[in-house]
């Protein structure tokens, strides 16, 4: 037995360091983002007395089946990257002061949300701080009991001197002490997370003491231990893990943990609330795991330890604390009660800020705030009250644990409490994630899908403890609501062969998952809805309120009047100034825009929740819900936005095809310049050529008076033929550069093309005639109208008649010169027995200057320039002229189409 | 003893002329009207100076001005070209292939005959 007054001291004692730690922490001036190892410490709250004592418990009967509390975590942990951090990088930037108002600012803000997830929570919670409570008290009895006193079946103490009723009023204390200090619940409490990380290591060094006690001061080490433990028979079993049948209850318990581990209002202020830094998620994330193996090395040790020295009957649940006093450790002991006393207030603790912050938030203030004769938004200063609201939560909750100890006492209900609160808190789980990652989960959803897990958790957890405990008839446990066997609340529509937690949960899951899909999937998203969703679930819009939600204004002044009356007003006028000064805005504007409103939202949701700080907002600005018209209207400016770029990377298309379309002009360019180059150079040799003779030859003349007459006359007839070349050069050039430029003018008119082939063969007929070439006409009686410049088409005409005379072989020569209607056409044709033109140059007669002769008789006559303007010109009346020529040595034929008239096309089909 | 001169032109009137011109001077002429004749004539009987023409058919002037001077026999050769294209390109190209010389038409008939005679007068280097 140990001496009550020493016991009361210590505790004290430990108790005021803890105060001393906070209020430290709390004064020192805040230095850079704190320390990572105080922040995967205080994530360890989530070992409780439960852990500290209960795990040992549960370990002497089931073995290794007290693990998947832990694995659960673990496997959180795992999943962290992809969930925790999610969460927190969407908290830090919505300023989410709890995880009701998390749930809620997801889906729209519902204010429904947030009240049913604080009522579940504070339900769910309530008993769980009753056990930690009464750890305190239970283990205080032991160690100050005889020392045979092994069990904790003690009578309860009158309230007064109930050491579970100081301890907790002390907590309460030390809550509203360094867990309201700020308004804003967003705020980070430096001073209690030092606290609660301090409680972690107290946590973890009694705990391996005690084992460290068992296995070396008892036996001699852990061979010793599980050599005696398997020599029992009764122990030997507690090596094994359960059968395969238990599987299904290891998954779900797992899972139960890992929800418990994110969703536990406690768990979900230390991880997200109290984060100051999103790296420190990163070492967390191993960190805590590391912690939680280490804080159960020695559970099964000292569960062994327990039920191989002490009296069979002995209470397991308090082995940790009867082990060594068994041993006659009493020191060790008391060491071992701190622990279990740290474990317990660390709970109570962060449990109750995090609840009194919801309850505040989002269970009074909006009921305060549609109260119209609270006035409440009119008040002068609501920071007062609101931080009355929330001490006065933290009381009655933890005054309702340790009410809820006192009636329960040593039942049922308290021993399980802690699996039962895991599996109400995983009520949020399916809306948090699917919430997170699948946009269209509304808040109908949500609400139907929380309800009906919470409605199927009560009946087949809560009530059922209630039943084991005594408080309704057992036989609502064994024979089911009414006597129906189907509801039996353990069995649920025959569902048999799980354990009651694993039961509830696969039920619970089951409607809660099925209502927020279900319902989700039929029903809208109201316009607010889409937008919270769109920023919840869109890693691009994470950064802060990317999506235009307001469309209202506000006078600035009764704005910054209003939040200031929650916020205070220095706060409010700084934040006000230094958002005004980043946007540039004029400060003593009268109206506050849409951004603003919304930075205003912001800020106050930090104190009173996304839900309350909208329906404030709503009493001075002049909102425009977002209905369906604003949704269009955003998706508009969206689609604009799309219309635009999409434009724009048209617009980049088009320039890049006109690059290449310039790339290709100035190919073409370079090209023609070249021709022209390649022109004026053939342009300057053939007029030098016949220059050269008319120089030569006059010099020589002038220069050689002695020549002969005859000579004289040839010399002369070579120059004036030559000068005659060079004048015909001349004027085809200039016709050339004519039709080029478009310079000529056409005389169109009505043409007869059999009169004009009859014309030109009477007046060639004495070229013909004086180089014995016979020309032969085959024209139709009829006139074969078309529309033409009559002098031009003539001088196609002799062009081809003077090309075919030059070519045919003097004396025998024979030339065929044709015109006739071939469809809606006229075609002539001009044919000679000459050497006719090789295939390969066929398409190249007619570019200018490419002449092609008998290159063993020289140059053929001419300029090289009569097929290319005759060419132009067939052109340009809309026809074509085309060459044939077979075989060497017979001649080519050359064809002229040019379309008839159309009225003659009309008159004659 | 009088030195020999081939003379290569496609027209007809200008062989006539340079023909008539270089007779007069004392020269022994011969003619050839294409690049080919140009060769076989030079191959029968190497003359003192080729007066050649650029633009004629089969093989053009640089063609048959670079195949002589592919010839070491015909080092001695003297080469002096008539061209009617006027560029400085054309007559750059035509005295990197071996011309010695380069006249461009229409030429004055003194000044041809003038640089003949020079040409004559010195062994090519």
């Amino acid at each position: 037995m140990m001496d009550t007054g020493l016991v009361l001291f210590t505790s004290i004692a430990y108790l005021a360091l803890l105060f001393a730690i906070a209020y430290v922490v709390d004064r020192t001036k805040e230095r850079g983002h704190g320390s990572t190892l105080v922040y995967v410490l205080s994530i360890a709250v989530y070992c409780t007395s439960w852990t500290f004592y209960g795990s040992v418990g549960r370990a002497t009967t089931s073995g290794l089946g007290f693990l998947p509390i832990y694995l659960g975590p673990t496997l959180a942990c795992c999943l962290g990257w992809l969930v925790l951090r999610r969460i927190l990088i969407v908290a830090k930037a919505n300023r989410i002061t709890s995880i009701a108002d998390f749930i809620a600012s997801r889906y729209g803000k519902n204010p429904v949300i947030a009240v049913l997830v604080t009522v579940i929570a504070v339900i769910g919670s309530v008993p769980y701080i009753a056990l930690q409570l009464k750890a305190v008290s239970t283990s205080f009895s032991i160690l100050v009991a005889a020392p045979n006193q092994l069990d904790s079946f003690l009578p309860l103490p009158p309230v007064l001197l109930d050491t579970a009723l100081w301890s907790a009023l002390l907590l309460a204390v030390f809550t509203i002490l360094f867990g309201t200090r700020h308004l804003d619940a967003s705020e980070h409490h430096r001073g209690m997370v030092a606290a609660i990380a301090f409680e972690s290591v107290v946590k973890l060094a009694t705990l391996t003491a005690v084992g460290l006690f068992a296995v070396f001061g008892l036996f001699g080490g852990f061979g010793d231990l599980f050599e005696r433990a398997l020599e029992t028979p009764a122990l030997e079993q507690l090596f094994h893990l359960d059968g395969i049948e238990h599987g299904a209850n290891w998954a779900g318990m797992i899972f139960l943990a890992l929800a418990a581990a994110i969703c536990l209002p406690r768990q979900f202020q230390v991880w997200v609330i109290e984060n100051r830094d999103l790296r420190h998620l990163d070492r967390a994330l191993w960190g805590f795991p590391v912690y939680l193996f280490a804080i159960n090395l020695f559970v099964l040790p000292i569960a062994l330890a327990g039920l191989l020295t002490l009296p069979r009957g002995s209470d397991p649940d308090l082995f940790v604390l009867t082990v060594p006093l068994a041993g006659g450790a009493s020191g060790l002991a008391l060491a071992a009660f701190i622990g279990g006393l740290s474990a317990a207030t660390g709970m109570v603790i962060v449990e109750t800020v995090a609840l009194s912050t919801m309850v505040s938030n989002d269970l009074i203030m909006p009921v305060l705030l549609r109260l119209k004769a609270m006035r409440i938004a009119q008040r002068a200063d609501v920071t007062s009250l609101l931080l009355s609201i929330r001490r006065i939560a933290i009381i009655v909750i933890v005054m309702l644990g340790y009410l809820y100890m006192r009636q329960v006492g040593n039942a049922y209900a308290l021993v399980a409490i802690g699996l039962v609160s895991f599996a109400a808190v995983a009520q949020f789980f399916p809306a948090i994630l699917l919430g997170l990652f699948w946009p269209r989960a509304n808040a109908r959803g949500a609400i139907v899908g929380i309800t009906g897990g919470f409605v199927v958790w009560l009946y087949t957890l809560l009530l059922p403890s209630f039943a084991q405990s005594g408080w309704l008839a057992q036989s609502f446990i064994t024979e089911g609501l009414f006597g129906l066997w189907l509801l039996k609340p353990y069995a649920l529509l025959g569902l048999d062969g799980l354990d009651p937690v694993t039961h509830s949960l696969f039920w619970s899951m089951l409607i809660n998952i099925g209502g927020i899909v279900g319902i989700s999937l039929s029903t809208r998203q109201s316009g607010l809805e889409r937008a919270q969703a769109a920023l919840f679930t869109e890693s691009g819009a994470l950064q802060g309120g990317a999506v235009r939600l307001w469309q209202g204004k506000a006078p600035l002044k009764e704005l910054r009047a209003l939040v200031g009356r929650f916020i205070g007003i220095e706060r409010a006028e700084a934040a006000f100034a230094d958002h005004l000064r980043r946007r540039r805005l004029d400060p003593a504007g009268p109206t506050a825009d849409a951004e603003l409103v919304r930075h205003a939202e912001r800020l106050l949701a930090g104190a009173i929740g996304s839900a309350s700080a909208r329906v404030i907002i709503a009493t001075v600005a002049e909102e425009q819900p977002l209905g369906l018209d604003d949704v269009m209207r955003i998706l508009e400016e969206t689609s604009q936005a799309i219309e635009y770029s999409r434009r724009l990377e048209e617009k980049s298309r088009e320039l890049e095809a006109a690059t290449n379309e310039l790339r290709v002009a100035n190919e073409r360019l370079k090209e023609l310049d070249r021709l022209k180059d390649d022109f004026v150079s053939t342009v300057s040799h053939e007029l030098r050529t016949p220059l050269t003779s008319i120089r030569s030859f006059s010099e020589i003349l002038h220069d050689h008076p002695e020549l002969d007459d005859g000579q004289r006359r040839q010399f002369l007839a070579i120059v004036i033929k030559e000068s005659e070349r060079l004048t015909r050069l001349i004027n085809e050039l200039l016709d050339l550069a004519k039709i080029e430029a478009g310079g000529l003018d056409w005389q169109m008119a009505r043409v007869d093309a059999a009169e004009l082939v009859r014309e030109a063969a009477q007046s060639i007929g004495q070229l013909f005639r004086d180089k014995g070439v016979v020309l032969e006409l085959d024209l139709p009686d009829n006139p074969l109208p078309v529309e033409g410049d009559r002098d031009r088409l003539m001088q196609v005409l002799m062009n081809l008649l003077s090309n075919a005379v030059k070519f045919s072989p003097a004396g025998r020569g024979r030339v065929l010169l044709a015109a006739d209607r071939v469809g809606t056409q006229v075609e002539i044709v001009v044919s000679d027995n000459g050497p006719g033109i090789a295939a390969r140059d066929q398409h190249v007669i007619f570019e200018r200057f490419r002449q092609v002769g008998d290159t063993l008789t020289g140059k053929p006559q001419g300029t090289g320039l009569g097929l290319a303007i005759s060419r132009m010109i067939v052109e340009h009346h809309r026809g074509r002229i085309r060459v044939v020529s077979g075989t060497p040595g017979e001649g080519a034929t050359f064809r002229v189409t040019l379309p008839l008239r159309p009225e003659v096309i009309a008159a004659v089909p | 003893m009088t030195a020999s001169v081939l003379v290569a032109d496609d027209d007809p009137n200008i062989l006539l002329s340079l023909e008539f011109l270089l007779k007069q001077a004392g020269y022994a002429v011969r003619v050839a009207a294409d690049g080919e004749a140009v060769l076989s004539a030079v191959r029968e009987a190497v003359p003192d100076l080729l007066l050649l023409d650029v633009m004629m058919p089969k093989r053009n002037g640089y063609d048959v001005c670079q195949t002589i001077r592919a010839d070491h026999g015909l080092d001695g050769l003297r080469i002096l070209m008539l061209t009617a294209k006027g560029r400085d390109i054309e007559r750059d190209k035509g005295m990197a292939l071996g011309a010695d010389d380069y006249i461009t038409k229409p030429f004055s008939t003194r000044d041809m005959l003038a640089r003949v005679r020079e040409m004559l007068a010195r062994p090519r280097q």
